[in-house]
């Protein structure tokens, strides 16, 4: 159990180290790839059930990102095994509820339900991967600064600013206390239910008095409701370039079906 | 500089922390608070930073809002009473260097960190990572600016919170528990840097031994009282004194057994 938590915060604090890095994508300000990344989203999301050969398209975006960050694909699907399943379960049903044939590999047809059910698929999955992308190439005191700059409120950014950073500091007094715990229980695996109140209760007890002070520290240098981000850039015309291109062939994708026209070139 | 006048202050009611403290400390002293535990150290320091007490007010951390505090007394910071009207000014003054150096450190990188208050107090980005690379350079350990803090020792933890406070340049210097689980070779470099610090200080700590090494004053606190109030010297090699108060001497002059 331990060694579970531990690698969780391994995971978070690995993200962080992700985003540290120097690339050309991490390079480009925040919000520029905050924009992008939403743009890809607006768009992967709005294209019909049925257009599959259209949204291939869009995998362009991620495994360019993927390729130029030098961070692993594995990774990203490492980090989201626990959601792409739950992703990929949204549109299993629909081959049993769509059985309109769409057309035959030999004597297997393939039902317009079984591709509404690979489209929905993927544009779950290239989805994560576009959010992935984003925070593991942008700090996020970085993301939460350009959050700020579009007028995002200000609370609801210092709460996912707080959040992020203190997933790891519950983490760290769950490990403490489930140490503390398996120490006194050889041989039992997990938590005995008989004890799980009162070790969420002093865990909430340990997490409030930790908060507290980490508080107590913010108001001490100055805090006074908005946070200031050490490491925000300025906007550069690069990163207005590398914005209206990626919107440009979002844009493009959407209105034309590109990977029918490159087979098409290709057949001929 | 800093001026108690019969403080008096309990977390509830008929329970007090403090029962008529009365103590000032002068521009440039460095100050030992120390005394058995529960005997009001902390609250000294939380009642000074206006975490509890009087001078808290609502959203001030620790213990404020907790409506069952009560008190009487002032304190003054260069004259300047702690309410919660002059917190912001009083805060500019001090610097807290907490005993949990991760409890202070909450930024991912010690950069990020020494940068946070100074952008919270207006400093341009140029000029406040110019104060960083500043102080950086003074504590001789420019190697931690732009390292993790989940990464670093807690030595090195110790001297990025010391680093983060000085980033601001407080006139006075609160310290809890300075050398708390610190290797002696830490132990050591902690007082050396406190030493070489100019600022009014104030310490806490049991580790006699560094309070002996930094302080030239101590101020002995008892259940809640100021049993003692004098040099250094004279308190901390007064067995009868300490003893009387649930201490002991400082190691170096403990007689072996």
């Amino acid at each position: 159990m331990n060694q579970n938590i531990e690698r969780s915060i391994h995971d978070l604090r690995e993200m962080d180290a992700l985003a540290s890095g120097d690339s050309m994508v991490h390079r480009v300000s925040a919000g520029a790839k905050l924009l992008v990344t939403v743009v890809y989203i607006g768009t992967v999301v709005s294209f019909a059930k049925l257009n599959m050969t259209g949204l291939l398209f869009m995998v362009l975006y991620p495994v360019l990102l993927f390729t130029v960050s030098g961070i692993p694909i594995s990774t990203c699907f490492y980090k989201l095994r626990f959601v792409l399943p739950l992703v990929l379960f949204v549109g299993v049903f629909n081959p049993f509820f769509d059985r309109t044939p769409a057309f035959a590999i030999g004597s297997f047809t393939v039902t317009t339900g079984m591709i509404s059910m690979v489209t929905l698929m993927m544009k779950g999955v290239f989805c994560l991967m576009a959010s992935f992308l984003l925070m593991a190439t942008t700090r996020i005191e970085a993301l939460c600064g350009a959050l700020r700059k579009i007028h995002m409120p200000q609370m609801l950014v210092t709460l996912l600013l707080l959040t992020f950073r203190y997933a790891a500091v519950m983490a760290e007094e769950v490990n403490v206390m489930t140490q503390a715990y398996s120490l006194r229980a050889p041989g039992q695996k997990g938590i005995h239910y008989t004890a799980w109140g009162s070790f969420l209760g002093q865990l909430l007890l340990r997490s409030m008095d930790r908060a507290d002070e980490l508080y107590s520290s913010m108001l001490l240098r100055g805090y006074h409701g908005e946070f200031y981000y050490a490491e925000t850039k300025k906007r550069s015309s690069g990163d207005t370039l590398y914005a209206a291109i990626w919107c440009a062939a979002f844009l493009a994708a959407r209105c034309v079906n590109l990977t029918q026209v490159l087979g098409m070139t290709v057949v001929r | 500089m800093i001026r108690f006048e019969d403080v008096t202050f309990a977390y509830e009611k008929g329970k007090p922390v403090l029962s008529a403290v009365s103590f000032e400390i002068g521009k440039g002293e460095t100050v030992g608070l120390i005394g058995a535990n529960g005997a009001g150290k902390s609250t000294v320091m939380k009642l000074l930073l206006g975490l509890a007490g009087p001078g808290a007010g609502a959203g001030s951390g620790s213990g404020a809002g907790n409506t069952k505090n009560t008190g009487s007394g002032r304190i003054l910071v260069e004259g300047i009473e702690v309410l919660p009207k002059n917190l912001p000014q009083i805060r500019r003054k001090l610097g807290f260097v907490l005993q949990n150096s991760d409890n202070q450190m909450f930024m991912p990188t010690v950069f990020e960190d020494m940068m946070f208050g100074l952008l919270n107090y207006g400093m341009s980005r140029m000029e406040a990572e110019r104060r960083v690379d500043e102080v950086l350079q003074d504590l001789g350990q420019e190697k931690l600016k732009y390292l993790y803090n989940h990464k670093i020792s807690g030595g090195e933890k110790r001297m990025a919170a010391v680093a983060t406070v000085l980033a601001m340049d407080p006139e006075v210097l609160l310290m809890d528990e300075p050398t708390s689980a610190l290797d002696p070779y830490n132990r050591r470099i902690i007082i050396r840097t406190i030493g070489a610090l100019k600022q009014t200080k104030i310490i806490t700590s049991h580790d006699l031994d560094m309070i002996y090494d930094t302080c030239g004053r101590v101020i002995l606190l008892s259940d809640g009282k100021i049993a003692a109030d004098g040099p250094a010297e004279d308190i901390l090699m007064d067995k009868k004194l300490l003893e009387a108060n649930r201490m002991e001497l400082p190691l170096r002059f403990a007689t072996c057994v």
